[in-house]
């Protein structure tokens, strides 16, 4: 049913209807209306499961690896120095290979402290084990959080998700979203089968400690898990397609990428404000589409070589920065493009909530088709 | 100096909103401060991150506002680094007691010589008030909106047993209490805790029934029991009222302090 709905209550529905048995979190600017609700669902019992106020984000992810070891759905949602403050247990779960999913309601980073949108935080913690997709507006941001359970919980995943949302521009953000009803939900999401657990009639024992003998092959096995999540990803999407008529079946998302000479790729709101001004480039016979990376980890390579191949140039928006080197999806990019001769350049953009308009957009393909790149875009220079 | 000349005029308007308590916090502060004969040049202030955090930004000397929860170990570093220094930390319930509380007991335990005033507003109240290890059992928040169903952190009792040298609470009505108060913390080697109980009428009075800030004050008045009040109900075997915390001096020693000039 369509509702008119703000993201982060939006989200909070979608978590309930995924029936989570522990919620830990803390709050935290722009995810606070999310957690919010979520308490308030549990109190009135229309979540059958526990939330504990804990005292930090270290704590949240603490208590939700717990939760997870002893065999629960567990749920957590962040963002920023929170998300920061919970780098070492976001390591912990993904190489126990415990499942659970969390929101990021994407924001920057500090110093300067800042609380509006880029993707710094999320960006930071690519390499954690996590698989991670990006949003592009409140349904998508919905549906993710059905598909990305699903696919944490799958026995030949095993690896906790994060699904990110741009904070205000989503999370605060009144839009219509189909809201699917819990038995609909119930269909597509099993409930979790934990395929390891603490069980004192089964004893194990979690956490251990990996001599050099052994390390290497654990993260071996981890790296091999999250191959393997992208392509229960796309099955997962798929499957969602047939329960719900929307189609999540591919990592990424083409857009008006036909006779394109030129391609954007963006992650997350920013998407929405490219197709709109692709629309305006195309009307005016420019060959402009746009890429959308929907999962960033796994790094869709393959899918974005085949998307691209027809293309001479590509502009890759970043709203974070890898400093020292470039944007995150950049680099990687290039790596994915070596060797195929199409020129990829990366743009710096949107930083600590700088807006991106479509005239942006446009002025980064102008810049893009005179080979000029590899910048921080939209600096205000009389203020440097 | 007087206490006005270490406002910083160009950030005003503050972000409080009208009937905070946190202005008469600072403004106790600042004359404790005067009244110590500190200057801008041998005085730091340092907060984490909160509507209590933001208050160093009002004023003019150096100060650090650090992330959320970290305020006394950032603290220690710096006057570990320089114990000329003047520190002087504010914080909040959630800052001191949730996220930072593990920076807390360690900074009592080791007795740092700075002074950490704490406005414990009973509530995350820059976050949009949720409930934070302060609010009282029973009391509504965004986080519990039946009431909130866990016992509480009694900070300056915690800071009392965690080793500080001096420790005192008062609320924002009792400003001349608060004023002296902070000038003992700040002439005491050693950890100092002032806490400060204020009214929050956002985020914590429009929930919990107490609409009007003169309300909360009130309530603050009413429910302040002085220290020697409790002892004395205590030697004559009476019950201690129900609801009420205490005000005054709750300790002051002289344990062996960390970062103090030689
Ligand atoms: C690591 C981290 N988690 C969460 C936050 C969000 N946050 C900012 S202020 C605050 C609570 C402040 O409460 P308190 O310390 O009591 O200060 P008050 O605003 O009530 O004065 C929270 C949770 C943050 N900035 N950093
Ligand atoms: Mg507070």
């Amino acid at each position: 049913m369509l509702k008119i709905t703000e993201g982060s209550y939006a989200v909070a529905e979608a978590v309930k209807l995924c029936r989570p048995q522990v919620i830990a979190a803390y709050p935290i600017t722009p995810q606070t209306h999310i957690v919010e609700a979520l308490a308030e669902m549990v109190a009135n019992c229309e979540i059958d499961g526990e939330y504990i106020t804990v005292e930090s984000e270290f704590s949240a992810l603490s208590a939700c690896l717990g939760a997870s070891a002893a065999g629960s759905r567990a749920y957590s949602a962040t963002t920023s120095q929170g998300l920061a403050l919970m780098f070492e247990v976001c390591f912990n779960m993904a190489g126990l290979r415990l499942p659970m999913v969390m929101t990021i309601a994407n924001r920057a980073l500090g110093a300067p402290l800042s609380i509006w949108n880029d993707h710094q935080d999320t960006i930071s913690l690519r390499d954690s084990g996590w698989f991670q997709l990006y949003a592009e507006d409140n349904q998508e941001a919905t549906d993710l959080h059905f598909i990305a359970y699903k696919v944490s919980e799958d026995h030949n995943v095993l690896l906790p998700g994060m699904v990110c949302f741009d904070g205000f521009i989503l999370s605060h953000t009144y839009e219509p979203v189909d809201m699917p009803v819990q038995e609909e939900v119930d269909g597509y999401l099993p409930p979790f089968t934990p395929y390891h657990r603490l069980d004192a009639g089964d004893p194990i024992s979690m956490g251990m400690y990996a001599t050099p003998e052994y390390y290497m092959e654990f993260r071996y096995q981890i790296q091999q898990a999250m191959e393997q999540a992208g392509k229960t990803l796309v099955a997962a999407g798929k499957e969602f397609s047939e329960h719900f008529g929307r189609d999540y079946g591919s990592l990424v998302e083409g857009y008006r990428l036909d006779g394109a000479d030129t391609a954007l790729i963006a992650m997350g709101s920013v998407c929405g404000t490219i197709k709109d001004a692709v629309d305006e480039m195309r009307d005016a016979g420019r060959k402009v589409g746009l890429l959308k990376l929907r999962a960033f980890r796994p790094f869709p390579e393959r899918e974005i070589v085949a998307a691209l191949n027809n293309v001479n140039t590509v502009a890759v928006l970043d709203k974070n920065i890898s400093l020292g080197n470039s944007g995150a999806a950049g680099t990687e990019v290039k790596a994915a493009l070596a060797g195929s001769g199409i020129t990829v350049l990366d743009y710096v953009i949107g930083l600590g909530g700088r807006d991106v308009r479509k005239r942006d957009i446009a002025r980064v393909v102008d810049l893009a088709e005179k080979g000029e790149g590899d910048m921080f875009y939209g600096l205000r220079t009389e203020v440097l | 100096m007087s206490a006005a000349d270490w406002q910083r005029i160009d950030r005003l308007p503050n972000i409080y909103c009208a009937g905070c308590g946190n202005g008469s916090v600072i403004n106790c502060t600042l004359a404790a401060v005067e009244e110590m004969g500190w200057t801008r040049e041998n005085t730091v202030f340092i907060s984490g991150i909160g509507c209590s955090s933001r208050a160093p930004g009002y004023i003019l000397t150096d100060s650090l506002h650090t992330t959320h929860g970290r305020a006394l170990a950032f603290a220690t570093g710096v006057k570990l680094a320089n114990p000329a220094l003047n520190v002087v930390v504010f914080t909040g319930d959630g800052d001191l007691a949730a996220i930072g509380g593990n920076h807390f007991i360690h900074a009592c335990r080791r007795n740092v010589d700075m002074t950490a005033i704490c406005m414990n507003n009973q509530i995350y109240g820059m976050t949009g008030g949720q409930g934070s290890p302060t609010t009282p059992r029973g009391a509504i928040s965004t986080t519990t909106p039946y009431g909130s169903a866990e016992p509480v952190f009694d900070l300056a009792e915690l800071a009392v047993a965690a080793g500080a040298n001096h420790v005192a609470r008062w609320t924002s009505y009792h400003v001349k209490e608060l004023m002296a108060a902070i000038a003992t913390g700040l002439q005491t080697p050693g950890f100092s805790l002032v806490e400060v109980m204020t009214q929050c009428p956002t985020n914590y009075g429009r929930r919990n029934r107490l609409r009007q800030v003169s309300d909360m004050i009130e309530h603050l008045r009413t429910h302040a029991l002085l220290v020697q009040k409790r002892d004395r109900l205590i030697r004559e075997g009476k019950p201690i009222p129900e609801g009420m915390f205490v005000v005054g001096e709750l300790v002051r020693r002289h344990r062996p302090a960390m970062g103090v000039r030689a």
